[in-house]
């Protein structure tokens, strides 16, 4: 078996892309909740905001850390492994992504050092204004980013020439309505994560019995977010598949695992699509027209099937078939414990509820798993373009690349990852399982030129925490 | 046309910006190695803290600039160095995390000091090793880059590599040198000469392989004798810096230390103009379609990229001072 350098490559941009998006889902919601929370401490005085300031940037220090270094990989490796694109491309992707540097990513790290280390140096007021250009750097960012993969998808507003793509009109490349979909679409993902995981945490310290006053704020923060956005999230989400039924006939047969045209369409629920037969195993299916009504909103629409798009133009099916079905599973699951969790505070029997309290907790990771689940169907499902309809991946992979070549980078990102991840979730982990105390909330300002200053209590809490077991 | 030059000079800055910006904080990384007591080493750790992210950034910057507005150079160069870049990557990671990372656990802190220091070192000698191999020349064909993986290792490389290593070191002990007091700082004074020796040897060898070996470089020089006033003002900055030395002005190493770097660079620059890849792409062949370059232009170059320059530079005000006199805060 030789090494094949396009798969190698393949494998090693999902895998990176894949623990870089981990972090920016969760930075994005944390740094706009951080503005707020310090908004509301200028405004109000209460000091339990100042208290959940002060414990989740701490936390925040760690992701965001682990975002930036993730993140300026990827920002090398359409360059690196993809250098066939990165040419034909760069007309269009690199100004996307230039912007993003220019108006995200320089933002954010600089006011970050703000962030983090100055609040002895600056007035509360330029302090407030830091935190806010670290929440409108994220933003930005997930701006350009996906008006970039938006391109991918959809290449508009340009056309090739020798090969070459030119932009002809940028405005629809930045305003077009595949991309209004799309970001609002991952906004609200990344929002609807953070929420999951302050509300998660506040219902931890309440199974446990501690920091109650902040646990309070945290599931009333988190979850009374989570149930607004849902539906909207659940309304996005479906006029997202609408531009998929529009422009990508090949990922829409995937997802519903639609083998011929049918008029009106069928739906299918859950089943095994097998690729060999032509058909899906085990499937349990709606009669028609529920699928011509979930995928264009009619009772006599035509939908394309497999039958009568191209062998070689068709994407993995099962991959995406499945991957929608989990995002769209773990969206219910967060409307569900959202909105029964506010109903039991309204009735004021959150807190007393321990077996919901339980669920809050485990459903930490439901937005993390849609997330990654959606970017797994929106990429997988575009295969084999890497320009949807223009180039082909197998043919953008850079020419001089050899299969031992990716190989060793592969298991270099595969092994460092792991140590890097590790540590870093452990070390997470123990921010959050110390919580808000005292000692933390007091230590911070202390020690103004300690790098990371947020982190200085961590080695208390860290220490400690070695120290109770 | 205009567009193209004024992005060629863009990006020329972008990686000036950040050679002068990340050079000390890595260069400190490189010295954290050879400091042992844990105090100091806080305080070092301290004195980069609130700058490195902002300063790496700016590499961000040179490659989506590259992407954007020459994406041949971003897309001949990158396979060029396939292994050193995920090298430098990988060390890229390691070193930022480690800011972070060790103030968090006692048991493992060795791990992340480590983890700072080499990615440091590996970060400084892949950037250096680079422009050796470009110095150089890489074998282009049709727009793609058509060597083998490990073109780049030559010798002479290997030593631009070494030289880019001490010249960051000697500017982060410049830099600990305004940022400090005290001990520290006089551990920093004492580095100084050493590594301005290093460098100047690194550079007159460098100097005479070229010459040896009938690089191509040096047929610019050549023809173009009075550009020679670059590396001249370069040589002058580094008597101003031993001058600062001996005085023992804390600020005018560092100011040295930067005024050299640019001037090396300006000369590296006046080598290899009008090509982007020595000797083979210019900056006329790279150059995105107007179109591209106007859009960015437009937005990027005239309005985000002057306000990016003014924050960075707040930033380092609010920062400025002594790292120990940090902590009690100035004005609030
Ligand atoms: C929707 C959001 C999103 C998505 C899909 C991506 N990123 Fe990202 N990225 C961010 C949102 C983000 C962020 C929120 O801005 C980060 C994460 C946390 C952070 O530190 O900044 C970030 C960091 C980050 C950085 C470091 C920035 C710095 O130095 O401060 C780079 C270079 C990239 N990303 C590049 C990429 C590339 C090339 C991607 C795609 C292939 C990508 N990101 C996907
Ligand atoms: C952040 C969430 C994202 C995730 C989880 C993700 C996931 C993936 C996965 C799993 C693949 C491999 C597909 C396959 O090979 O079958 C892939 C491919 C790819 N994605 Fe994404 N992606 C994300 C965002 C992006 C963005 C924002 C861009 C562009 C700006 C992008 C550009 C690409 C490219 C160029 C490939 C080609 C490599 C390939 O086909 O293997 N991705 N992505
Ligand atoms: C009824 C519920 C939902 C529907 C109908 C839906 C629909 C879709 C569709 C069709 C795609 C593929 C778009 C493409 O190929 O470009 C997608 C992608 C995605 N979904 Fe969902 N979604 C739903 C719920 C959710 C939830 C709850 C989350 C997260 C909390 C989420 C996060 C994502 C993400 C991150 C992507 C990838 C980015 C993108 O392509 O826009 N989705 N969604």
């Amino acid at each position: 078996m030789s090494l094949d350098p396009l798969i190698l490559s393949r494998i090693q941009f999902g895998f990176t892309i894949s623990w870089h998006i981990i972090f920016p889902s969760f930075t994005i919601g944390l740094a706009a909740w951080l503005a707020t929370m310090e908004g509301m401490s200028l405004a109000t005085g209460n000091p339990v905001y100042r208290r959940l300031f002060d414990f989740w940037v701490k936390i925040f220090a760690v992701s965001f850390g682990m975002g930036v270094v993730t993140g300026i990989v990827m920002a090398f490796q359409f360059g690196t492994n993809w250098s066939v694109l990165a040419a034909h491309s760069g007309s269009i992707q690199g100004p996307l992504l230039g912007y993003e540097t220019l108006t995200a990513f320089i933002l954010e790290a600089t006011f970050l050092g703000v962030m983090l280390l100055g609040r002895d140096r600056v007035s509360p007021g330029v302090y407030f204004f830091a935190c806010c250009m670290v929440s409108i750097g994220t933003l930005s960012s997930s701006f350009w980013i996906l008006a970039n993969n938006s391109w991918m998808q959809v290449p508009l507003g340009g056309q090739t020439v020798d090969g070459k793509f030119v932009p002809s009109d940028w405005t629809t490349i930045i305003t077009n309505s595949v991309f209004l979909r799309r970001w609002p679409h991952m906004l609200l993902a990344a929002f609807l994560t953070t929420s999951m995981c302050v509300s998660a945490a506040g219902a931890w310290y309440v199974l446990r019995g501690i920091h109650r006053s902040e646990a309070r704020s945290m599931m009333h923060w988190g979850m009374g977010l989570a149930a607004v956005l849902i539906p909207v999230q659940l309304l996005v989400g479906h006029l997202t598949g609408r531009y998929v039924v529009e422009h990508q006939p090949s990922k829409i047969a995937a997802i519903e695992a639609r083998w011929h045209d049918e008029k009106p369409a069928s739906e299918v629920i859950i089943g095994w699509p097998d690729e060999e037969k032509r058909e899906n195993l085990f499937a349990i299916t709606l009669p028609p027209p529920w699928g011509s009504l979930v995928d264009s909103g009619s009772t006599t629409a035509a939908e394309v099937g497999f039958a009568s798009i191209p062998r070689e133009n068709w994407p993995p099916v099962a991959i995406p078939f499945f991957t929608f079905r989990i995002m769209v599973g773990m969206g219910l699951l967060i409307l569900a414990v959202s909105w029964f969790g506010n109903w039991l505070r309204f009735r004021g029997r959150l807190e007393t509820t321990r077996w919901f309290l339980w669920c809050a907790f485990l459903a930490f990771p439901t937005g993390f798993v849609a997330i990654i689940a959606g970017w797994v169907t929106a990429e997988v499902g575009r295969q084999p373009w890497i320009v949807y309809g223009v180039l082909r991946t197998a043919d953008a992979v850079t020419p001089s690349l050899t299969g031992p070549e990716a190989l060793a980078t592969l298991l270099g990102y595969v092994i460092v990852y792991a140590f890097i991840y590790g540590f870093g979730f452990s070390y997470i982990y123990r921010l959050l399982r110390e919580g808000p105390t005292e000692a933390g909330v007091r230590h911070a300002p202390a020690t103004g030129n300690r790098p990371m200053q947020a982190a200085g209590s961590a080695e208390t809490a860290t220490g400690r925490a070695a120290a109770a077991e | 046309m205009w567009l193209v030059h004024f992005w060629a000079a863009v990006i020329a800055f972008a990686i000036l910006m950040y050679v002068v910006l990340d050079g000390f904080d890595l260069g400190v990384g490189i010295l954290f190695g050879t400091q042992t007591s844990e105090q100091h080493r806080t305080t070092m750790m301290g004195a980069i803290a609130p700058f490195w992210d902002g300063n790496e950034t700016w590499l961000v910057l040179v490659a989506a600039g590259l992407f954007a507005t020459f994406p041949m150079v971003y897309a001949i160069f990158l396979p060029a160095f396939y292994l050193p870049v995920a090298l430098m990557l990988l060390a890229i990671i390691f070193r930022g995390v480690a800011f972070e990372f060790r103030e968090r656990s006692t048991t493992m802190r060795p791990v992340w000091d480590w983890g700072f220091i080499l990615g440091s070192l590996i970060i400084a000698f892949v950037q250096g090793t680079a422009i050796g191999a470009m110095v150089q020349e890489l074998p282009v064909v049709d727009g793609r880059y058509a060597g083998g993986a490990f073109e780049w290792l030559t010798p002479f490389a290997i030593f631009c590599g070494i030289g880019a290593v001490l010249g960051y070191a000697l500017h982060g002990a410049a830099w600990l040198v305004l940022k400090t007091d005290g001990e520290l700082r006089d551990w920093a004074y004492q580095r100084l000469p050493w590594l301005l020796g290093g460098v100047v040897v690194v550079l007159v060898i460098v100097f005479v392989y070229a010459l040896a070996t009938g690089l191509h470089v040096f047929d610019r020089w050549v023809s173009h004798p009075l550009l020679l006033i670059l590396p001249l003002l370069a040589a002058a900055a580094m008597v101003g810096l031993v001058h600062g030395i001996r005085q023992r002005r804390d600020g005018q190493p560092f100011a040295m230390a930067v005024l050299s770097v640019v001037f090396s660079f300006l000369t590296l620059v006046a080598s290899f103009w009008p090509y982007m890849i020595p000797y083979t792409v210019t900056v006329e062949d790279a150059a995105s379609p107007p179109q591209s370059l106007a859009f960015f232009f437009w937005g990027g170059g005239l309005v985000v990229f002057p306000i990016i320059l003014i924050y960075t530079a707040a930033v380092f005000w609010i920062f400025r001072g002594k790292v120990g006199k940090i902590a009690q805060g100035y004005g609030t």
